[in-house]
């Protein structure tokens, strides 16, 4: 297994690599450079001149790709030319918000994923799985960020069940019970509205999962050695048929990042999502590569993890 | 108290085909005594595993009707909860191929400890471990220890199929159904099982019921022998008798086409096994394989007849039958 | 000149392994294997599965790449790709294994008997149907049936469409791998003896590979015996049956299971006797790897893998 794994990170390697080239090339197409919001317009362009030869706007590409991935190892993303601020230090602001939300929308999908599949593969071609397969078939038709209006309408305008808009209730003191409380419910809304949409993948994954494992032979083993149905379904079936839900975890991560992009537009959630929406209207370039890299970065470990977890739980890959 | 174990009755076993059920077991009647085996061999289609499959009421989408009585307990009607407490206990099974019939997530060790723990809760966990022990031993797997613990991937065709049977007699059943046991082994490796399952017959008093393809395999395991055709047995008998003088023309067929000493032609039977939609169900299901054969000799009503002591044949077209190809058998009519 | 010579060898296939997922080992899948054939005769390859016997029969045909070593028809050495000649793949054609799986099923009788005279012979529509009807009644299947599909026959019928595919071309050479295994056994008996027939009609080689000794005995005028990628034993069917010299032979004999009851008892000590044998002499048999020794001559026709003397 410890093979597997340190050939898996080894791949990540030049992957993460691939990306970094990637974002900077934009970064370099993109109109202005790190010192064109910075500075004002009238100038002389001779101290322009010396300001860029001082910051090394004037190297060759790679010296400043390698100064650039320097910084970013650093910690430093470059400046914000509209918050006029470092961008690790907005991004981090953010980073919070869309990682509460992002877990909040992942225990509602479990929540829901689990029981349905089950259900569904169990007692596949009843009523009650027509009516989860139906669901699951409109979830995929339906366009999430419709789909979380109408969400935001109903139960946050009409019903004033949830907050509308923002990421805690405004007064509220940073620190105390309420504020998380706060937090917590202003997260639970958008988390639903995506959970609700993104789920119908891992419910059909499980449905079909569970499907398959109840026809192979080993199920008549275990049928054949006495065991209940309840007893096949919890220690054979359900058992063999989380694994690759287990791993599928990993790539929940990716649908969550296009997720939580449009989740937060609507219900203006001020995470990294939205500040990615804003970032590109309003031509921040630096923010916008920025974010670029890092949900990249984390598309990136999403799937490691997947394959991690999967050497873990799976014996055919843990024994080698 | 007779020493009757198994006894079947009238059982027939129907899938369903569109909105029609189509009997692939056709009204099978027979018996199987303590520490017997019975060998059941016939082609694919001839209803073989789906017996087996009835026994142990493992079809989940079958019609059964008749009676299966297990030491007078009768299988057909028993409720859920009962059977699971029979299955695995008083009558257990080992399946065709070793590949798929392990779980691939589940230590070797659970597996077998499952069925300890399901009808022997007095066994405690320590206990389970050395019963499995034992068990792994007992079905020839070297270092049983660490077999325990390993998972089925692990291990070689020839090993899981031990495992298997080490599930299978864990809690020393009386009946045994073996379905094709050997069927996806080496020859090596068959012999090997085949022995196994010799040895352990000694050891645990087993009826055994032994389903295969191969007539050879019957011929060295069976004590008595039933082959089916199309849903029904057709002849039935001691393995002696059936070997030494087969009367059915559906055992003679078969034996003539295996390949034996000193022939150059094998026997070819004419048409095709029928599926089982289309399994003739009027008279002598084996009539329209022999054409040359006088539709006079055949029975309407094909029944068992008791020729011998012991020995069944299924209609009296047997009386009438020859071989086509052979000329002086023609000539001679039966010999 | 022998008819076909198969020289020393050898098909290896990487182990990929390590970190960098690089090629660390081989398995030896064949390794050094040498024969020759006759024409007209049928040449027996068997082995228990992992044995090599089914490699050593797609690496003639060129379905496996050959690590080394040479494979000589009629004098001329078909291993080397840049002279592939167009005639040894028209005079060597295989049978495979599964009926179920080897014909195309989207494709009708037609097109899939047609396929290797599109290959190689220019014919119009009408010849070719009537090449193919002459090829169907041939293997005895209704030549009326080149319209249907695959899943309309029995295993036995799509077995025979396989076979009129592989005599399509009139080949010299059928290797044939397992050709029976997979059905019941009085289809077997058919197509068994449909082999025969048609190998005495068009003068046809067979290299029958099979774990089955029982048809091999009935088949083969000549077998070899293989295990762990070498040959242990080979020599006329009488040789092999009547007089094993290796070890492993006398196992795989005694392994077959007698079809007379009567024997039961005879054939379980026979066995068991067999096995002490073979545990005791393991070491005699094989090599430190567990592996066969060179064959070596014990009369005219007869080889077996014994230790070096001396």
């Amino acid at each position: 297994m410890w093979k597997f794994i340190v050939r898996r990170l080894l791949i990540t390697i030049p992957q993460i690599i691939i990306l970094s080239v990637i974002v900077f090339i934009l970064a370099q197409m993109m109109p202005g450079d790190a010192l064109s919001g910075l500075i004002d317009p009238s100038i002389d362009p001779a101290a322009i001149e010396q300001q860029r030869e001082r910051l090394g706007l004037n190297n060759p590409w790679y010296v400043q790709y390698a100064d650039w991935v320097g910084g970013i190892l650093h910690g430093d993303l470059g400046q914000s030319f509209r918050f006029k601020m470092p961008v690790t230090e907005l991004i981090g602001q953010r980073m919070g918000n869309t990682i509460l939300l992002s877990i909040v929308t992942l225990i509602f999908t479990y929540l829901i994923a689990l029981p349905l599949g089950l259900i569904s593969g169990r007692f596949n071609d009843t009523m009650l799985d027509q009516g989860i397969t139906g669901y699951t078939y409109i979830g995929f038709a339906t366009p999430l960020f419709i789909f979380a209006l109408v969400m935001l309408w109903v139960f946050g305008y009409n019903l004033s069940w949830f907050p509308t808009s923002g990421s805690v209730a405004p007064g509220s003191e940073s620190g105390t019970v309420a504020y998380w409380l706060s937090k917590v419910n202003h997260a639970l809304l958008p988390g639903i509205s995506m959970a609700l949409i993104q789920v119908v993948s891992t419910v059909q994954y499980l449905r079909s999962e569970i499907i398959d494992t109840k026809q192979k032979d080993f199920i008549l083993t275990a049928r054949a050695k006495g065991a209940g149905e309840q007893r096949v379904y919890n220690k054979h079936i359900f058992r063999n048929s989380l694994l690759p839900i287990a791993a599928f975890f990993g790539w929940e991560i990716t649908t969550l990042i296009t997720g939580t992009v449009f989740v937060e537009k609507i219900f203006s959630y001020p995470g990294t999502g939205l500040l990615f929406l804003e970032s590109i209207t309003q031509r921040d370039f630096s923010v916008a590569n920025s974010l670029v890299l890092i949900f990249g970065i984390a598309q990136i470990l999403g799937a490691l993890l997947s394959d991690i977890i999967l050497s873990i739980v799976d014996p055919r890959i843990r024994i080698k | 108290m007779s020493n009757e174990l198994l006894k079947i009755k009238n059982l027939s076993t129907s899938f369903r085909i569109g909105d029609e059920y189509y009997a692939a077991v056709d009204d099978v009647t027979l018996t199987l005594n303590k520490n017997e085996v019975l060998g059941i061999v016939g082609e694919s289609g001839s209803g073989k595993s789906a017996l087996a499959f009835s026994i142990m009421r493992l079809h989940t989408k079958a019609k059964i009707e008749g009676e299966i009585l297990l030491n007078n307990q009768n299988i057909v009607k028993m409720s859920n909860s009962k059977l699971n407490k029979i299955r695995g206990d008083e009558m257990a099974m080992i399946f065709q191929d070793p590949l798929t019939a392990l779980n691939p997530l589940m230590p070797i060790g659970r597996q077998i400890e499952e069925n300890l723990f399901l009808h022997n809760k007095k066994l405690g966990q320590q206990g389970r471990k050395e019963r499995t022990i034992e068990l792994l031993n007992l079905v020839g797997i070297p270092r049983p220890e660490r077999v325990y613990e390993q998972f089925p991937h692990e291990l070689s065709g020839g090993m899981r199929q031990r495992v298997i049977i080490a599930i299978a007699i864990a809690n020393d059943p009386e009946l045994l159904i073996a379905d094709e046991p050997t069927t996806a082994l080496d020859v090596t490796i068959q012999a090997q099982i085949l022995d196994l399952v010799r040895e352990l017959k000694e050891k645990i008093h087993a009826g055994i019921i032994l389903i295969t393809h191969d007539l050879g395999v019957v011929a060295e395991m069976a004590d008595r022998v039933a082959v089916m055709y199309a849903g029904q047995i057709v002849e039935i008998a001691p393995v002696e008798k059936l070997f030494a003088n087969p009367l059915h023309p559906y055992t003679r067929s078969l034996l003539n086409s295996v390949p034996t000493e000193g022939q150059d032609r094998l026997h070819v039977i004419q048409g095709v096994v029928p599926t089982l939609k289309n399994l003739p169900r009027k008279g002598c299901r084996f009539a329209e394989r022999i054409p040359w054969i006088d539709a006079s000799h055949h029975e309407e009503n094909p029944e068992l007849h008791e020729v011998e002591s012991g020995h069944f044949v299924r209609c009296t077209c047997y009386e009438h039958f020859y071989f086509p190809d052979n000329k002086e058998e023609q000539a001679n009519g039966v010999s | 000149m022998a008819f076909l010579e198969v020289k020393d060898l050898q098909v290896y296939f990487p182990i990929k392994g390590g970190i960098l997922n690089r090629t660390v080992d081989h398995i030896k899948a064949v390794d050094g294997v040498s024969f020759e054939m006759e024409q007209g005769k049928t040449y027996g390859l068997v082995g228990e599965s992992g044995s090599g016997k089914s490699t050593t029969g797609r690496a003639i045909i060129g379905l496996e790449d050959i690590t080394s070593g040479q494979v000589l028809f009629n004098g001329k050495d078909i291993t080397d790709k840049k002279t592939k000649n167009k005639a040894f793949r028209k005079d060597v054609q295989m049978i495979f294994q599964d009926p179920y799986s080897s014909l195309n099923p989207r494709k009708r009788v037609l097109d899939i008997v047609a396929e290797p005279l599109r290959n190689f012979e220019k014919l119009s529509k009408k010849e070719e149907r009537k090449r193919v009807q002459e090829l169907l009644d041939i293997v005895n299947v209704s030549p009326d049936s080149i319209f249907k599909y695959p899943h309309e026959f029995s295993g036995g019928q799509r077995q025979r469409i396989g076979v009129a595919r592989a005599i399509a071309l009139k080949p010299k050479l059928i290797i044939a791998d397992e050709p029976v295994s997979a059905l019941d056994v009085s289809v077997q008996a058919q197509v068994l003896n449909f082999l025969k027939e048609i190998q005495s009609e068009l003068n046809l080689t067979y290299l029958f590979i099979s774990h089955d000794l029982g048809i091999v005995k009935h088949m083969c005028d000549n077998i070899s015996i293989m295990y762990k990628g070498r040959y242990v034993e080979q020599g006329s069917t009488e040789e092999i049956f009547e007089n094993p010299q290796h070890i492993y032979t006398k196992r795989l004999i005694a392994a077959i299971p007698d079809i007379n009851p009567k024997n039961r008892e005879e054939q379980f000590h026979y066995r068991k006797k067999v096995l002490e044998e073979y545990t005791q002499s393991y070491d005699d048999y094989f090599d430190q790897d567990g592996l066969a020794f060179q064959l070596q001559s014990i009369s005219d026709t007869h080889r077996v893998a014994l230790p070096q003397k001396g």
